[in-house]
């Protein structure tokens, strides 16, 4: 293989493994500073344990998350060298102030969190949590309005061959910068709920604990809940804005080959890529990809056909990718709705096959944000920044793939063993629970 | 003003930034085993710097993210043609990160012995990586308009594996005077002794660097053009006998905030003698990679410098305030605390 399809592979690779974690630590960081500052507040020690039980799981994660950072930054150098000369002036400056006004909050304030139980008040311990959760959530958002302006560049003219930048505002309040972040932090909420809700519902079967994972239930449906619907109707916009700045994406995303009219949406599809057409097409619902896409049942929805077929996107990933995430959001609302109804009935106990299932579906959430970064990374496709440089042009000159053979390998490898010792942790301490009742508080004697 | 020449130095500010705070952090991490001769011992020389540093490592993120915003062709030019030194200085950070963080969540000395084995890596690697990645930009690279295209074993010449053990050297002296300042007892002294003992070959690897800088790099040059430039590498001689004087007396905070300003004294001095070259080129200078014309277009520049101007003094604000919060010695009544979670 040559360089170029290695480096996609290889940040494709690197940043879908880092993408494991990212989504927990979003909505896991809130959870925990939220489960502290009810302890702060009602002084009631199980918020403690719990503060403490999933803090722990909450680490783990976060650690993964981190260290695997930093490769996606290094690369854009490394293996995107034509990429970084020709867009720098534009897409480096929300990466320098995700490092200085996000990145260093939560590291910094991850390391109080850890280590200043002793030496930090029990109101000063909690707020630490809730800079972390800002500082991830901030870290987020000039990520993803950098990905943003690679979907649909903005505040720019072309000069010295290259992108420049002229207006920061449009940057930082372009529209699809922001819907892409708030669609993918309820995602990461989505992410923690289902983890915690799944979590609890295994020790809820197994009898172990109930006050405590009764209560993290609770509030985890409430957040799964009210995320889900965050995720699905932020993805209904955000949806609608692709279909007009990305309208070959939208095209993929359904499958559509032919420029219409009043689409319909039919609910099974089986493109067929080579053919430029569906093997199958059923149960359609009049009208409704024109009304998603354009608020409008009479809508023209273009199709596939209207772009030179160099400009298309990969069709059958995009359009599976699509279809998957958009059913399991849907699942994902029906599914925390039951979660709370149950809970708030106390009725837990009488639906275990309910709960078992939840313990399975703490992948799926995981597996939608993977869906959906294919949606927007392979639909963005063949450009790497939409209609102004193709993937194929970015990839630096000066490296071999030898070289880019090698790093694949080892970041395969490193990665693995990442992954295999990160669930060995999680389980391991998922399995042992939370510390027994009666153990003492640690920062209730602190004067700092 | 001058937008590129503030850039510059405040890509040098970054950079010493990252080296005077990870330094000592890589420095104890290199040392965990030699100075901590119990589990005690080592998790009292972990937990010294546990709380600090995820703050001192972001310094690198933030030095690689001004790159790419302040000069896009030199971050793309330098981080693609030292792409296996880059690729390995990840790969230590990520085994060292994971290792500091997951250790204490096994009981089973196998698996400290494994996460010791990879902080001792994953310190080291990136100590000398980073003194031969520096060594090759003071040096220049046979380059072409790509950028550096040649074999891995190229960068590995003489002068810049030389500036791999400065760095080594320098960030082992940094993290024993910080163990010596953050612990008590026997390893307390220990950590000292370390770090007297490593002065004599410290001093010989700064003054084998100034003379390879004189026969392999163009650093000196401007010092002869502008000799107010000479301060600081006067004043970064004069903080390396400041440790030595400082250790005799055993006044470890005296000795590390002296250590700590040798190093930023030292990336002063070398940035002082880098400019206007962001990466010189050995073969056509046609080629080199200068602050003219690797820079961002003013109006970027702009932007980010009032980006820096806000959210680097509060970085420093709350980071001080961090440091402030672990002040003291660790007391043995406090190792195990990261254990608690």
């Amino acid at each position: 293989m040559d360089v170029l399809s290695l480096s996609r592979l290889q940040f494709a690779m690197t940043a879908g493994f880092h993408f494991l974690f990212v989504p927990l630590t979003l909505g896991l960081t809130v959870l925990v500073a939220f489960m502290e500052s009810r302890y702060v507040s009602t002084g009631n020690p199980l918020y403690l344990r719990m503060t403490r039980f999933w803090g722990k799981l909450f680490l783990i994660n976060f650690a993964i998350g981190l260290v695997t950072g930093l490769t996606l930054e290094f690369q854009f150098g490394m293996n995107w060298a034509a990429y970084s000369r020709f867009v720098g002036d534009i897409f480096g400056s929300p990466l320098a102030i995700e490092a200085t006004a996000a990145f260093f909050l939560e590291s910094v304030f991850i390391g109080l969190w850890i280590f200043g139980w002793k030496r930090l008040s029990p109101r000063m311990h909690a707020f630490s949590m809730w800079m972390v959760a800002l500082g991830t959530n901030l870290s987020a958002l000039w990520i993803l309005l950098a990905n943003g302006w690679m979907q649909h560049p903005v505040g720019y003219v072309l000069r010295n061959s290259r992108a420049e930048m002229v207006d920061f505002t449009a940057l930082v309040t372009s529209s699809y910068g922001w819907l892409k972040f708030l669609h993918t932090i309820s995602a990461g909420y989505v992410t923690a709920a289902f983890f915690v809700l799944g979590i609890s519902a295994w020790h809820i079967l197994k009898g172990r604990e109930l006050p405590l994972f009764k209560a993290s239930f609770r509030m985890a449906a409430v957040f799964g809940l009210v995320s889900s619907l965050g995720v699905v109707g932020i993805g209904d916009f955000h949806g609608a804005e692709v279909g007009h700045v990305q309208p070959a994406k939208l095209a993929a995303m359904e499958a559509l080959w032919d420029t219409q009219s009043s689409v319909p949406l039919y609910l099974f599809i089986i493109p067929d890529d080579k053919n430029e057409r569906n093997r199958v097409e059923a149960i359609g619902i009049p009208y409704l990809v024109s009304l998603l896409a354009y608020r409008d049942i009479h809508a023209e929805v273009k199709g596939l056909k209207e772009f030179p077929k160099e400009d298309r996107p990969p069709v059958s990933e995009v359009f599976y990718g699509f279809r998957f995430m958009v059913y399991l959001g849907g699942l994902f609302i029906l599914l925390s709705a039951a979660a709370l109804y149950l809970s708030v009935r106390n009725r837990l106990e009488t639906f275990p096959g309910f709960l078992r299932l939840l313990v399975f579906c703490i992948p799926l959430p995981y597996l939608a944000s993977q869906a959906g970064w294919i949606v927007a990374e392979v639909g963005r496709q063949p450009w790497i920044v939409y209609g102004l440089m193709r993937t194929r042009d970015a990839v630096s000159p000066n490296i071999a793939g030898s070289q880019v053979m090698f790093s694949l390998i080892g970041f395969g490898l490193l990665y693995s063993l990442l992954l295999i010792v990160g669930l060995y942790l999680m389980i391991y301490h998922i399995r042992k629970g939370p510390d027994p009742a009666g153990t003492p508080a640690p920062n209730t004697t602190s004067s700092t | 003003m001058d937008y590129p020449l503030v850039w510059f130095a405040l890509l040098g500010v970054l950079w010493a930034a990252y080296f005077a705070t990870d330094g000592f952090d890589l420095g104890a991490g290199m040392l965990l085993s030699t100075l901590g001769k119990t589990e005690k011992e080592k998790q009292a020389i972990l937990e010294s710097f546990g709380p600090l540093w995820n703050g001192n490592e972001v310094w690198l993120v933030t030095a690689g993210g001004a790159t790419f915003a302040a000069f896009p062709a030199a971050y793309a030019v330098i981080f693609s043609s030292f792409y296996i030194p880059l690729l390995l200085v990840l790969f230590a950070l990520i085994v060292r990160g994971v290792a500091l963080e997951f250790r204490e969540k096994l009981e089973s000395p196998a698996w400290q012995a494994a996460c010791d084995a990879g902080i001792l890596f994953g310190s080291a690697l990136p100590a000398f990586l980073f003194g031969v990645f520096f060594g090759n930009i003071f040096r220049g690279l046979p380059m072409d308009e790509r950028g550096f295209s040649g074999p891995f074993m190229e960068l590995l010449n003489p002068y810049a594996l030389l500036v791999g053990v400065l760095f080594c050297v320098l960030f082992l002296v940094h993290g024993a005077l910080w163990i010596a300042l953050k612990t008590e007892g026997a390893l307390s002294a220990r950590a000292g002794d370390f770090a007297r003992r490593f002065w004599i070959p410290l001093m010989a690897a700064v003054i084998l660097f100034v003379v390879g800088s004189g026969y392999n790099s163009r650093l000196p040059v401007a010092f002869f053009q502008n000799g107010v430039l000479l301060i600081f590498p006067v004043l970064t001689l004069a903080a390396l006998f400041a440790i030595k004087v400082h250790l005799q007396r055993s006044s470890y905070l005296k000795a590390f905030a002296a250590s700590g300003l040798s190093i930023l004294l030292l990336m002063a001095s070398c940035f002082a003698g880098l400019y206007p070259d962001l990466l010189p080129s050995r073969t056509d200078p046609a080629f080199s990679v200068t602050v003219s014309n690797a820079a961002s277009g003013v109006y970027t520049l702009k932007v980010m410098t009032i980006v820096a101007a806000i959210f680097v003094p509060l970085i420093i604000f709350y980071q001080s305030w961090a440091y402030r919060v672990f002040r003291g010695r660790i007391s043995p009544e406090e190792i195990g605390e990261s254990s608690y979670l």
